[in-house]
């Protein structure tokens, strides 16, 4: 199996991701549509870390798991804020800011 | 087996941004340490102390970079050059600056932010956190993080580096964003907003990211300028991997198509954030920018310049039209700010070498205008009815724009100071604002992109008119007069109070605590401790002196303006 199948998948995984945001309503949801967005994007730099004979999109890999747990931990903090405010979590319920 | 070999680390050159998050740090162990009592005291003290050592820093940086033109510290992770210091020096002393402003007390001692953040809103809970007086001290170390990120975003020489520091300054802001003492629904729901559309905006970075490593095989910017001159074949993973990333930079700066976060979490958010984030964040992100554009990619200028033209021309029209239709205070300082990045695109769309201290200039006017401008908005509250010869009490931002009418009246050195800083927006000669479209406007036309400079200057022409409308409210209209109504004409029962009653538990109800009671309001200053008026007293300050005798600052940029390849 060559290489460039893998940067295929990443790129599926990375569309479906991107279609999860922007299409489903629940908040969590959302949410892990952009962590499939991360882990595509993980794929997809260890694949070209292979392809190029270096570590260095490894290395990048590492901080992006990093990154995204600390995001995580931000994101679910606002999302429950926000649900024990209005038992709900849906993105559509959030819409008193308008012009 | 190789031995390890130690990386050779220049502390000193990396001390602005060092310095910032060491604070940060200690502003973290104080949190845990310190009694409760002097907590914020403390807190407020490191948090002016670190940005004002910083800027001490880039001052001592500055002879040297001058002299040798800057280096590339840490591997080519950092570049320390003359707009890296400039663009540091510029967001520690904004920083600064909106850290006054959020330290600020009213005179009965709240500040801007929920007692407890955690708390449900209009709970019991939170009724008592207020009664004790309890105060988020953690806003301060927050906020010197994302300093910390700003101080190097800027700096960042590869795509790594530049990643992490996003995100090191995204993160906070996403909590900040949703901490305001009142109307605490509304400050939830765009730090929701804020937070989902900054995650995926930097998940869309990222993948650029990967596919610009995927073509060059390095993060290093130098690195893949390079490889981008070559003909490879995949010149499509470039392309694409270029336009991620201007995406995943054009969200934080707020350009159209990536600005509808913009007014809902400047509105949102607390007053005195909202100020840190307009100026300080946009700052850092056209720094990133700025060197993005002229060091990585001037190769694909061809390719990119269509994209670059559109998304400037739209930014400045959009920002411009919607702020002529809004209500909201907080709402047309957002859609300024997206004008404005679209004026300062302008200047980075140029690609001219004059354009780099034209727009060093400009974001430190428009920083210095922004900070001021949302300080006073701080200031100007609601106050509900009083009964009988009591006044009663202060409630939260009077952000409605018919609030504002008569203000000129009441408060006449508050508004002229309003009125100042809505003038160097709207580019009004001999303030700073001014100085900095000139600059920029006429960076484009050396570069060549004079179309951009004629969208750039009707729309300034038609953004005046809504600066202006403001300044005569605040001198003309009186409160409930006819003219400040035809003025504030269509204002949609907005939502302006704190929710007085507890939560029900069922979903969609949630709204119905937000009750209107608009009409038992008055506006009125608040007093307060001071801090946030020695800050707008700076900014003003600023904002005259740039514009009446800009040339030593624009000198002093201009010596240093070259970005290291």
């Amino acid at each position: 199996m060559s290489l460039t199948h893998y940067l295929v998948l990443a790129t599926i995984l990375f569309t479906i991701g991107a279609t999860t945001v922007l299409l489903r309503r629940n908040a969590i949801i959302v949410f892990m549509g952009v962590e499939l967005m991360l882990n595509a994007t993980n794929l997809l730099l260890v694949t070209f870390s292979r392809i190029h004979g270096a570590l260095t999109g490894q290395v990048l890999a590492f901080f992006v798991m990093v990154v995204a747990a600390a995001e995580v931990v931000v994101g679910l903090g606002i999302i429950v804020a926000i649900f024990r405010t209005r038992r709900s979590a849906s993105v559509d319920d959030v819409n008193l800011l308008k012009s | 087996m190789n031995a390890f070999t130690a990386p050779e680390i220049p502390w000193s050159l990396l001390s602005p941004a060092l310095i910032v998050l060491l604070a940060a740090v200690v502003g973290v162990l104080v949190e845990a340490f310190v009694p409760a009592r002097v907590r914020r005291p403390v807190q407020v003290a490191l948090g002016l102390a670190a940005p004002a050592a910083a800027l001490i820093a880039v001052a001592a940086l500055w002879s040297g970079v001058a002299s040798d033109g800057g280096t590339a510290v840490v591997g080519g992770s950092i570049i320390v050059d003359g707009p890296t210091l400039v663009l540091q020096g510029t967001i520690a002393l904004l920083a600064l600056l909106s850290i006054l402003v959020v330290a600020d007390r009213t005179d009965t001692g709240e500040d801007a932010f929920a007692p407890s953040a955690a708390a449900v809103p209009s709970s019991d809970y939170e009724e008592l956190a207020r009664r004790r007086g309890l105060q988020q001290t953690e806003i301060y170390p927050l906020l010197l993080f994302a300093v910390g990120g700003m101080l190097i975003f800027p700096a960042a020489g590869d795509l790594l580096t530049l990643f992490v520091a996003l995100e090191v300054l995204s993160l906070p802001l996403y909590l900040l964003t949703g901490m305001a003492r009142r109307r605490r629904l509304l400050s939830q729901e765009a730090a929701m907003k804020y937070f989902l559309l900054g995650a995926f905006a930097s998940a869309i970075m990222l993948f650029g990211i990967a596919l610009l490593y995927g073509y060059s095989g390095s993060l290093r910017y130098s690195e893949i300028a390079e490889q981008a001159l070559q003909v490879t074949g995949v010149d499509g993973l470039l392309l694409v991997g270029a336009v991620l990333v201007l995406t995943g930079l054009l969200f934080k700066v707020g350009a159209v198509p990536f600005h509808t976060w913009t007014p809902d979490v400047y509105q949102g958010a607390p007053t005195p954030i909202t100020g840190f984030m307009a100026a300080c964040t946009k700052v850092a992100a056209f720094g990133a920018l700025l060197r993005l554009v002229y060091v990585v990619l001037p190769d694909l200028e061809w390719d990119l310049s269509i994209v670059l033209w559109t998304v400037a021309i739209a930014t400045m029209v959009v920002g411009t039209v919607a702020a002529l239709v809004q209500t909201d205070v907080k709402r047309i300082l957002a859609y300024s700010s997206i004008a404005h990045a679209g004026f300062i695109l302008t200047g980075i769309v140029a690609l001219d070498e004059s354009a780099i201290p034209a727009v060093l200039f400009y974001l430190l006017a428009y920083g210095a205008a922004t900070i001021g401008a949302f300080g006073i908005v701080w200031l100007v509250r609601e106050r509900s009815a009083g009964s009988g010869d009591e006044p009663g009490a202060v409630l939260g931002e009077a952000t409605r724009l018919s609030q504002w009418a008569g203000l000129g009246r009441t408060n006449p050195l508050l508004a002229v100071t309003f009125a100042l800083f809505l003038l160097s927006f709207a580019g009004i000669p001999l303030t700073a604002g001014f100085i900095g479209k000139f600059a920029v406007f006429s960076a484009a036309v050396e570069g060549g992109a004079w179309p951009l400079a004629v969208v750039g200057v009707l729309s300034s022409a038609a953004a005046a008119f809504f600066y202006v409308r403001i300044i005569v409210l605040m001198f003309f209209g009186g409160a409930g007069d006819g003219g400040a109504d035809e003025v504030t004409g269509g204002t949609s029962p907005s939502v302006t109070d704190e929710p007085v009653e507890a939560p029900t538990p069922v979903g969609s109800t949630a709204t119905a605590t937000l009750v209107e009671k608009a009409t038992a309001t008055t506006t009125t200053v608040v007093g307060s401790e001071g801090f946030a008026v020695v800050a707008i007293a700076v900014c003003a300050v600023l904002t005259v002196v740039l514009g009446i005798v800009p040339s030593p600052v624009l000198d002093l940029i201009g010596d240093v303006a070259q970005l290291l390849p």
